[in-house]
């Protein structure tokens, strides 16, 4: 362990390192950027000399934040609209600086520069002071995460560079950034315009003795990444891989190793690594760490999803249904109690509903008091909550699996970090309630309930397999039913097409009548093209353990010659659009429970397999079914 | 990890949000240095293969050594490779200014595709030290359906938690390698041995440092004959990468234009 972090100790100053410059609109941001690219000697040959000339051109005075605002539309407006990525050089170390506008609306593009930074400068006019914005970005920078903060000063050429001056604004900054937590690494007194105390010192201001801004810039720690946490893996994906599946992610926090046992939340199911898997490379990984992107494989073939979180077996993570959170709002519509959301956090994607609000932060005054609204660009402190457990830590924690982004009708509408987790979910009493009615219908019908969700192409042979299927347990005593894609269509999904979203929403309201009736003790045998993997997956969530995937799988051109229904013959003349295999995708399965390959095999036999299947994993034994004593279900 | 490391893992993360979020994308390989980094990122994701097709927007004024370089590493890398051609200079906006209106068939042939293949997606290999447009870009870049940028208001993204899902109608443009530096991108060749057309290397006292079509793309003068050496030239140099791209310069705005109409 100690060899990487040495290793990454000494490697980190070949990475720039990421700064972001705020502060309130028109204390000279873009300028002292400017200033900081020449005086650092950092822009390209013949930058400077091509913007005078435009300037000329177009009449204007030449202004240093020309450098950055390259964008036509800027100029004539006279404001940054938005992030830019500039990079330069001390002697000291590799920058890269984001240019945060200060305009109050652009808020989110701050935070989209911020969020990315290690350090910051704050920008204070020093002859109006400390002003609205200011403080917003200060405080937006403790909630980001960013605490190694250099204050400039700037325009102390407007104020005679009078030391006086400076006291004041810096004695008001430094009241308000200690109040939130910042300890700012130095205040400088600058004139962006003319250079004073960027990179070089200032003969206008001998009473100063602190670094310049480039001094105080390379006193800036970076942020180490989180190797020594406990492992935090938010699985990313599963793939295929020759006969085995490898769950791949971005280790958030700690390391694992080839041979540590590892836990999945949220189904607890425990495995050892096999190995870490990556292409071309000279030597198989052993280890890897925070920041690492990889592909594990497991000793045991367990069920992984994306959302799911791979961690070490013994710092599991906890499990709640709500949590209380920071939030920094961007929506024009004001966010009130009750509201329904999407929270995004790691991998996950949770449907949350906001329900309380707390407390609003007034970031002027740091005051705090009860409101019943959150403005649009308002912070403040609020409950969401979840029928889906939530797997945050706190902030304070691990900031890294402990914050997360609100989304609503696919916006991005807010960002938040967790203070304390409320409500932890108290599993056993829930599952004893639950399993106590299920467990006796299930021991009447001899077999557990589940679902068998059969994908395939149109013309695969999925309804047909279903059918038979359904008669021979029906007539052996089982409990089953089919839930056919083309009957739900008729009825309780009669109001949906056939687009991206619409077969989304069928299929997760189809998983969902599937769950209630395998929760009754009965087999389901759902046919359904289901052809995007990601709604078959939503699905799996939706059901659970219940949920058994059977790949229908038959060549296309053997579904074209069959096409019972006509469909291909229609999509092939257009009348039909957006038909699977022909002019919509279908991704097949990379980890079904069961495969039946009907180009080879004859209806009966796939439905031999298929009842063998079922019977293999939901019978509790024949003479159960008449009486006797159930099986302990796990 | 060190800053090449640190700088895959995360286009690998990237590459892995858009291929598990985003139904049906293709990944444009322009068959320059950037564009096959990239691949190689995506072989490494996806542990050897690329699990989407490539596409290149063939204008027919590619140099003849770019055209080699593409027959030969579809197959070696076995790609599932998209090259229709791009539309006539006939079809293409008459006020932009002569190179930029050469350039803008590319804009032309992404939009006849996105049309024809229904892309939800398009991974693009542009990066924010390129040129100062492309410095406002976003990881996952929304257009909407006539492909234009509307750079004004952009979606907030927040540290590793991109938005991926946007309204119908909507497609995604997704910059892996938003934060890599041209330097970066050599050094990563060179580590990794990744093969790069030719003509980037001098013959002659030239070479080309940005790779385009034929007339309005000129080599710069230098002597780097190898990776090592171009190394050494960029760690010194102090001219824009993209100075040897005519479109660029045709006017003071041109480029910008480009990329509001949908240019990559």
């Amino acid at each position: 362990m100690s060899a990487i972090s040495i290793k990454d100790a000494r490697a980190a100053d070949r990475r720039a390192f990421p700064i972001v410059i705020v502060g309130h609109v028109d204390h000279g941001k873009s300028t002292l950027v400017g200033r900081l690219l020449h005086d650092t000697d950092s822009l390209p040959d013949g930058k400077l000399e091509q913007l005078r000339a435009v300037s000329e051109k177009r009449n204007l005075a030449f202004e240093w934040s020309f450098v950055l605002d390259a964008l036509q539309v800027e100029r004539d407006q006279g404001i940054t609209v938005d992030v830019t990525q500039i990079w330069f050089r001390t002697a000291q170390r590799r920058y890269v600086i984001i240019d945060a506008p200060g305009h109050k609306e652009f808020l989110k593009n701050m935070v989209t520069g911020a969020s990315r930074a290690h350090g910051a400068v704050l920008v204070v006019d020093g002859k109006l002071g400390v002003s609205e914005q200011t403080r917003r970005h200060a405080y937006l920078l403790h909630l980001l995460g960013v605490a190694q903060v250099a204050v400039a000063v700037n325009k102390m050429d407007l104020v005679d560079h009078d030391q006086h001056r400076f006291a004041e604004v810096e004695g008001e900054i430094a009241a308000y950034l200690n109040e939130i937590g910042i300890r700012p690494r130095a205040v400088v007194p600058v004139s962006a315009r003319h250079g004073d105390n960027i990179a070089t010192r200032s003969t206008a201001m001998p009473w100063y003795g602190g670094p310049t801004l480039t001094q105080a810039l390379d006193g800036l720690a970076r942020r180490l990444s989180p190797i020594d946490a406990p492992l935090c893996l938010p699985v990313q994906d599963v793939y295929r891989l020759d006969d085995r599946r490898v769950i791949v992610g971005r280790i958030e926090s700690g390391q694992v190793s080839v041979g540590d046992a590892v836990r999945l939340s949220p189904t607890g199911r425990r495995a050892r690594v096999a190995s870490i898997e990556a292409w071309n490379r000279h030597e198989p990984r052993r280890t890897a760490g925070a920041g690492d992107s990889v592909a594990l494989a497991l000793d045991e073939d367990v069920f992984a999803q994306r959302g799911h979180l791979l961690t070490s077996q013994d710092s599991a993570p906890v499990a709640s249904h709500a949590v209380a959170v920071r939030v920094f709002w961007f929506d024009e519509t004001p966010l009130h109690a009750g509201r329904r959301l999407r929270a995004r956090y790691g991998t996950a994607n949770v449907d949350v509903t906001a329900a309380a609000i707390e407390q609003v932060i007034d970031v002027e005054t740091l005051a705090s008091g009860p409101a019943t609204q959150v403005e649009r660009n308002g912070v403040a402190e609020i409950v969401l909550r979840s029928t889906q457990p939530f797997y945050l830590d706190t902030f304070a924690d691990n900031p890294r699996s402990g914050r997360g982004v609100l989304v609503s009708d696919y916006k991005v509408v807010g960002g938040f970090i967790v203070e304390r987790v409320l409500q932890r979910s108290s599993r056993s009493v829930v599952a004893v309630q639950a399993s106590v009615a299920r467990a006796e219908r299930e021991k009447r019908n001899g077999h557990r309930g589940a679902v068998l969700w059969l994908t395939g192409l149109s013309g695969s042979g999925k309804s047909t397999i279903a059918n038979g299927v359904l008669r021979r347990l029906f007539d052996e005593g089982w409990q089953v039913q089919i839930l056919d894609g083309d009957n739900v269509r008729d009825g309780l999904n009669a109001d949906l097409g056939f687009t991206r979203e619409d077969r989304a929403e069928n299929l997760r309201r189809t998983a969902h009548v599937a769950r209630l009736m395998a929760e009754s003790g009965v087999i389901v045998l759902a046919a359904l093209i289901s052809p995007y993997a990601r709604d078959r997956a939503e699905a799996r969530q939706i059901i659970g353990e219940d949920f058994h995937e059977v790949y229908v799988r038959a060549d296309i051109d053997l579904c074209r010659q069959r096409d019972p229904k006509g469909l291909y013959r229609l999509a092939a003349s257009g009348e039909v659009t957006a038909f699977t295999g022909v002019s919509a995708p279908y991704e097949a399965p990379v980890q079904a429970d069961i495969v039946l390959d009907t180009t080879a095999e004859a209806a009966a036999r796939s439905i031999e397999a298929l009842v063998a299947f079922v019977e293999e994993r939901c019978s509790l034994g024949r003479h159960d079914r008449h009486g006797g004593w159930g099986a302990v279900l796990t | 990890m060190d800053d090449l490391d640190w700088l895959e893992a995360e286009s690998i993360y990237i590459l892995r949000e858009t291929y598990s979020r985003i139904d049906r994308i293709a990944m444009l390989w322009s068959l320059g240095k950037d564009s096959n980094v990239m691949i190689w990122l995506a072989r490494k994701a996806f542990l050897g293969r690329v699990p989407f097709p490539v596409m290149h927007l063939d204008t027919g004024l590619e140099f003849p050594e770019t055209y080699a370089f593409r027959d030969r590493y579809v197959r070696e890398w076995n790609l599932d490779l998209i090259a229709d051609a791009c539309p006539p200079i006939e079809e293409i906006d008459p006020t932009l200014p002569p190179n930029s209106r050469l350039a803008a068939r590319k804009t032309a042939g992404l939009k006849q595709a996105l049309a024809k293949y229904g892309f939800g997606g398009i991974i693009a290999g542009i990066r924010r030290d390129e040129q100062a447009t492309r410095a406002k870009e976003r990881v996952f870049s929304p257009r909407r359906s006539d492909g234009e940028w509307d750079f004004r208001d952009q979606p907030p993204e927040f540290w590793n938690l991109y938005n991926a899902e946007f309204p119908p109608g909507t497609h995604v443009r997704v910059h892996p390698l938003l934060h890599w530096t041209e330097l970066d991108i050599w050094r990563y060749i060179r580590r990794e041995s990744i093969p790069v057309v030719p003509l980037y290397f001098a013959s002659n006292g030239k070479r080309f440092r940005s790779l385009g079509e034929i007339g309005i793309t000129f080599p710069i003068d230098s002597n780097a004959r190898d990776i090592d050496a171009i190394v050494a030239e960029l760690e010194t140099i102090r001219t824009p990468e993209r100075a040897g791209r005519a479109m660029d310069h045709d006017s003071e705005d041109a480029f910008e234009r480009l990329r509001v109409a949908g240019y990559m």
